[in-house]
């Protein structure tokens, strides 16, 4: 991937190659006063599927900040059980919801859960403010990470890549998921602090996780530092520091947006699994342990199963969608 | 009017007074690669092998040979963009070649760089008002009436619409795109640039107003340049005097006229011969002196004088004896004639080589700015 190549848009400028006019006023009208992310929106912009999955990511974004108010309008929480009195939706002898499709009413659209009574859809409404807080947070640690150690192990090579390569060799052929597990279950054995559940699990999705996008800054540093404006700025007097952030970085966007956009549905899925083995965050609902619960009625409720499941899906899809367009958008070579 | 009177200094070309740029027995050497996993590294490659040469005020020093030859390398060396491994470059008078990058930052604003690839010199990711008005962040000025005033005087001097400013370098031609190079580079007025073959990428119609650009701004603020090409032809119309370059070393360097009209070293000759002449007649008429064989690799260049696998004159016209020393003995760069200095144990003058018509002729009236 080469995103913010200087190649890049050798198509417009072989338009106007002829051109001899210095002014430039004859190039071509359609990109004038363009900036690449003008033109990589344009290209966004007629991608339907890339689009479709957009609206959704912004609605679930939506739904995950507006939790309480929803909560609020609908007249439901998450841990209100509603398992007693006459108009239970929950049978008293088999604690199973009355009524189909897991106890579907005007009260509790997408029904209740067994025994307990909690509404399902405000369940699943905090599960999305669960499930994007961790998977943002984890692709934030991620980024910073990687982008950091990739820009200095990039530009200053030596022993400084080395040592910072292998570490990102060593992290990529660990054992993950064992250690996660490992470490989730001896830290909450010594401190149950429901928030370091957090951040623990924020650490083990974004820590193992910083050598992929690390390896892509990497690679595109290393091409980056040896063109020609680099050395104009060298030769101008600008520092190590300066030519890292103000002309290496910038041309580090594309894949961070694209990396930023397949990584976060990729940390939910880790966030759902954790949660699916009880290593999720404690005292907020969440998909993963929703679906866990969800497994012991596979039988008799299986619509408790499918509505996490369904929801889990469609916002990994979405952001794996949008990530996708986002990247042939920024990509040079594409032709849509 | 937008841009700033010219510095007094800028009629005289080539003044009696001390050199604005000297550089003696400049070396390069780069670390060779390791050929495997026992032998740390192999010979290093000889970029620059002991180049001496000066650049007075005003004056242009084209700098000529094959691709590879280490042109490039030299231009870094001298816009210290790398360090030299071994010599001494003086910049008016005063030693830089081991200046840090703190001491150097002053000196920068005196000595520019432009460069070959129209496309790689511009970052993608700024406007081209960033492009320009980085030199002025970088070194800290503020000109009078602001960035983006002072910016768009570049721009229209180089011949460029100023309200362009806010555009990325991907909306301009590759001539525009170098004209913007220009702009960069001018900015904090050096008193030299080194253009690294700063039209080889252009088309030929492009060239001739870029070369000219150039030339009214030399008039215009009294530029020196360093001028690097790969062929005699764009050099001869800008140079005030040539040095022809060879696996890292100078082989000739002499004023433009004596260059052209009566070379001395053989390779000076073959690039000669194949610098066409716009004469039909003429041009049927002339020997065309081709060159055998590769390029040796700089890492191991050959002994004695380092062109000699390749020379003409070596193949046909030398005795055995001749042979002999010009495969054993370094020639030295020497004056032959006055002010005509040439490697070359067996030199000779040819006037046979080129028509004595100048190089290629303006296209465009002198810009007033
Ligand atoms: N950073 C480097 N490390 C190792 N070798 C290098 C390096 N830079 C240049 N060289 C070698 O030094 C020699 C001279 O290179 P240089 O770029 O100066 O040539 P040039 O005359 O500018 O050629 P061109 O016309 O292709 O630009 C070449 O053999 C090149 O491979
Ligand atoms: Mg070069």
């Amino acid at each position: 991937m080469s995103i913010g190549g200087p190649t890049e848009f050798e198509a417009v400028t072989a338009a106007d190659g002829m051109n001899t006019d210095p002014s430039g006023d004859d190039a071509p009208a359609d990109i004038q006063g363009r900036s690449l992310a003008s033109i990589a929106w344009r290209r966004l912009r007629r991608d339907k599927v890339a689009l479709a999955g957009g609206v959704v990511i912004v609605l679930f974004v939506l739904v995950a900040v507006f939790a309480d108010l929803i909560a609020a309008v609908y007249g439901q929480n998450p841990d209100r059980q509603n398992n007693l009195g006459p108009t239970s939706p929950i049978n008293d002898v088999t604690g199973l919801p009355n009524g189909a499709f897991g106890g579907i009413s005007p009260e509790h659209i997408l029904g209740v859960i067994p025994l307990s009574g909690q509404d399902l859809f405000i369940n699943l409404v905090y599960g999305a403010r669960t499930s994007l807080s961790v998977a943002i947070t984890a692709t934030a640690l991620s980024l910073v990470l990687g982008v950091s150690l990739g820009l200095i192990a990039g530009y200053f090579r030596g022993w400084a890549d080395t040592v910072i390569s292998r570490t990102m060799d060593v992290l990529l052929s660990f054992p993950t998921l064992l250690f996660s597990i490992a470490l989730i279950a001896v830290v909450s054995y010594i401190n149950s602090d429901p928030a370091i559940r957090f951040y623990i699990l924020v650490f083990v999705l974004g820590f193992f996780a910083f050598p992929y996008i690390g390896r892509i800054v990497r690679g595109q540093v290393l091409s980056l530092r040896e063109k020609e404006f680099v050395e104009a700025a060298r030769s101008l007097g600008a520092g190590n520091i300066r030519i890292m952030f103000r002309e290496i970085a910038p041309n580090l966007f594309g894949p961070i947006l694209v990396y930023t956009t397949l990584s976060i549905p990729n940390n939910m899925l880790g966030e759902a699994g954790l949660s699916f083995l009880g290593l999720g965050l404690v005292g907020t609902p969440s998909w993963g342990q929703l679906l866990s619960d969800a497994n012991q009625y596979l039988q008799v409720d299986p619509f408790y199963l499918f509505l996490p499941g369904l929801a889990i899906f469609i916002a990994v899809l979405a952001f794996n969608l949008f990530g996708d367009g986002l990247r042939d958008a920024l990509d040079p070579k594409s032709t849509r | 009017m937008t841009t700033t009177a010219p510095s007094s200094a800028a009629a005289q070309p080539a003044t009696s007074s001390a050199p604005l740029l000297e550089v003696t027995d400049v070396q390069k050497w780069f670390p060779g690669r390791s050929k495997g996993l026992l032998s740390r590294t192999g010979n290093p490659v000889k970029a620059v092998d002991g180049v001496s040469f000066t650049v007075h005020e005003g004056e242009t020093l084209g700098l000529v040979g094959e691709s590879g030859c280490g042109k490039s390398t030299t231009g870094r060396v001298v816009s210290k963009l790398i360090e030299p491994t071994g010599g001494a470059i003086r910049f008016q008078g005063r030693d830089i070649s081991g200046l840090s990058r703190r001491a150097m930052r002053p000196l920068r604003r005196e000595v520019q760089m432009i460069f070959q690839d129209p496309y790689s010199s511009l970052n993608p990711r700024q406007t081209i008002g960033t492009i320009v008005g980085t030199p002025f962040r970088i070194q800290g000025q503020k000109p009078e009436g602001g960035v983006k005033k002072a910016v768009q005087g570049l721009m229209e001097r180089v011949g460029l619409n100023p309200e362009h400013y806010n555009r990325y370098p991907h909306e301009f031609s590759g001539g525009q795109r170098q004209r913007i190079g220009i702009a960069r580079a001018l900015a904090l007025r050096p008193k030299l640039i080194v253009c690294d073959e700063p039209v080889s990428a252009l088309d030929v119609s492009v060239q001739a107003q870029v070369v000219n650009l150039l030339e009214d701004l030399q008039s215009e603020f009294g530029l020196a340049y360093v001028f690097i090409a790969h062929d005699l032809s764009v050099v001869r119309h800008i140079s005030d005097r040539v040095a022809v370059m060879y696996l890292g070393k100078i082989m000739e360097i002499t004023d433009r006229d004596s260059l052209y009209e009566s070379p001395m070293h053989p390779y000076t000759h073959a690039l000669l011969s194949a610098v066409p002449i716009p004469d039909p007649a003429v041009e049927s008429r002339r020997e065309r002196i081709l060159l055998t064989g590769d390029l040796p690799s700089p890492s191991s260049p050959p002994s004695g004088c380092v062109f000699h696998t390749r020379c003409p004159k070596y193949r046909t016209e030398l005795s055995d004896s001749q042979r002999e020393h010009c495969r054993t003995t370094q020639p030295v760069l020497e004056e032959k004639r006055p002010g005509h200095q040439v490697y070359c144990h067996f030199p000779q003058v040819r006037t046979d080589l080129i028509d004595g018509q100048p190089g290629p002729v303006r296209t465009t009236g002198p810009k007033t700015a």
